[in-house]
């Protein structure tokens, strides 16, 4: 009855809007703040106190950056191409937004829950990298322009490998819907969740969700000490805030995917009452912070790969990794190790 | 390319990795060195080179006389001194002017004064807002030796064995 009701006429249109605020209020608050918890924990693992002037322990130091960037005028080089150098963040941050359309958030609980959910999602996330090649052509700029390059080669060496792990969790779940793969893992706890069988998928998706997110240590595409900033050195103000929510939304939606994918999505760690008892979203969100906090250890701890180091662990480590796991899980599907598996 | 099993081993199970991890987690939860500048400051040493003074001896005279030696030796040219013969017949300065925004803190005019009376002080927080600004005068430089000259006379008094 309920349903129907919000199913039809203009009740529809409105209902999609309120959840897209629903969501995308927190998710862009929470990449504000997420800008804060790695000078944080950076700053931590480097010895040092991170922010902690503005507002109680630096809480406040978000919206003063917002403030600062929203009144930074927006300098445009003249040898620019003009219409692709303003479009160029406006490409990068949608499919940003985009992908979380279809992300599950609980049972059956997602501004749509679309049965080609994780294709949709491989699909939009693919689409971000234009955002960066379209940013260096049109800024007129070597420094750029190496950067767009270096992203364009990275997307398409880490995208084959992410797509070979996310096949290994299809052969297992049999389905592309994003809930019902997560409702595929739900059973014993943790150890029912996908990142045991498939941990090799496991490792090598989050990894190239790094590399994907252009995080370090594979942030070549900016790297500050070969190319300055890469694809956004000639941005400023709030076409330079654009790239910079689009690249730490992705980071939230990588972590929530991994969760979603390998971590058991909402589903507590182990099957009692008092943990099962904490809402799932909660355990959803718990995850993905952990993630995020691997994201920010990561960059505290390795230095930037080599460009043809990059290559070398994308085209040929990952992908024959993967190609081998998914031959494993094939063969483990087809015999009576499949009891193992579900 | 070769790689021994070893290295193949450390490096495809991330042990490597992890261990780079481990690190760092650790760090994570050290006690943390930052000196919160404006209430923590780090210890300075007697010989610490900041703002300018002139000083004067006990009975008030002041003690520069106007020998240039600190404008001669100045590397950066920032001090400008004239001087002329006062009815006592002693030789002062008239003009004795300090352009800070030149100024490289080397010191070597406090070395070179052999009346100890252009020395550097622990100061180290001042600003000029507009051009000009940071040229002080010899009245300001007065003006400083005499707000500080306790803790000059202590300085150079706990550095006296090395000099």
């Amino acid at each position: 009855m309920m349903q129907d009701f919000f199913h039809t006429g203009w009740w529809a249109v409105l209902w999609s809007i309120i959840k897209i605020v629903i969501v995308v209020v927190p998710l862009l608050l929470g990449v504000a703040y997420l800008t804060l918890a790695e000078r944080k924990v950076i700053g931590y693992m480097q010895v040092r106190l991170g922010p902690n002037r503005v507002g109680f322990r630096g809480s406040l130091q978000p919206i003063a950056d917002a403030l600062k960037l929203m009144f930074k005028e927006v300098i445009i080089p003249t040898n620019a191409n003009r219409f692709l150098f303003l479009a160029a963040p406006v490409l990068a941050f949608v499919p940003a937004l985009l992908v979380w359309a279809a992300v599950p958030f609980g049972p059956d609980v997602a501004i749509s829950n679309m049965n080609a959910g994780l294709l949709y999602v491989l699909a939009i996330a693919g689409l971000g990298v234009y955002g960066i090649i379209v940013a260096g052509w049109a800024s007129n700029s070597k420094y750029a322009f190496l950067g767009a390059m270096r992203a364009a080669a990275q997307l398409v060496a880490y995208e084959i490998a992410m797509g070979f792990a996310l096949v290994g969790v299809l052969m297992l779940a049999q389905t592309l819907n994003l809930s019902k793969i997560v409702e595929a893992q739900a059973g014993g706890g943790f150890w029912s969740w996908y990142w045991l069988p498939l941990f090799p998928f496991f490792l090598v998706y989050f990894i190239s969700g790094v590399a994907e997110t252009n995080r370090a240590p594979f942030d070549v595409a900016e790297g500050e000490s070969e190319i300055v900033a890469g694809f956004h050195v000639e941005y400023s103000g709030m076409a330079f805030a654009l790239f910079f929510l689009a690249e730490y939304a992705n980071m939230i939606f990588v972590s929530l995917l991994t969760t979603v994918l390998f971590l058991g999505g909402w589903y507590a760690p182990i099957n009692t009452p008092l943990l099962t008892w904490i809402p799932g979203l909660v355990w959803l969100l718990l995850k993905t912070a952990f993630l995020l906090y691997v994201f920010l250890w990561i960059r505290a701890t390795f230095p930037r790969y080599r460009y043809d180091q990059i290559m070398r662990l994308g085209w040929k480590v990952f992908i024959p990794v993967t190609i081998a796991w998914i031959v494993v899980v094939g063969i483990a599907l087809e015999t009576p190790m499949r009891a193992l598996l579900r | 390319m070769h790689i021994r099993p070893k290295q193949w081993f450390k490096t495809f199970f991330l042990t490597e990795m992890l261990r780079g991890m481990q690190l760092t987690g650790r760090y994570f939860f050290a006690p943390k060195i930052t000196v919160q500048y404006p209430e923590e400051q780090t210890p300075q040493s007697p010989r610490f080179r900041g703002l300018h003074a002139l000083r004067r001896y006990e009975n008030g005279e002041e003690r520069c006389i106007a020998c240039k030696l600190c404008e001669a030796v100045c590397p950066a040219m920032a001090i400008t001194i004239e001087s002329e013969q006062r009815s006592d017949g002693t030789r002062r300065t008239t003009r004795y002017d300090i352009d800070l925004s030149k100024c490289i803190f080397c010191g070597l005019c406090e070395e070179s004064c052999p009346v100890d009376s252009i020395v550097e002080s622990r100061v180290l927080s001042y600003h000029g807002e507009i051009r000009g600004d940071l040229i002080y005068t010899k009245d300001m430089l007065l003006a400083n030796g005499d707000r500080l000259e306790a803790e000059l006379a202590a300085d150079r008094e706990a550095d006296r064995a090395y000099r």
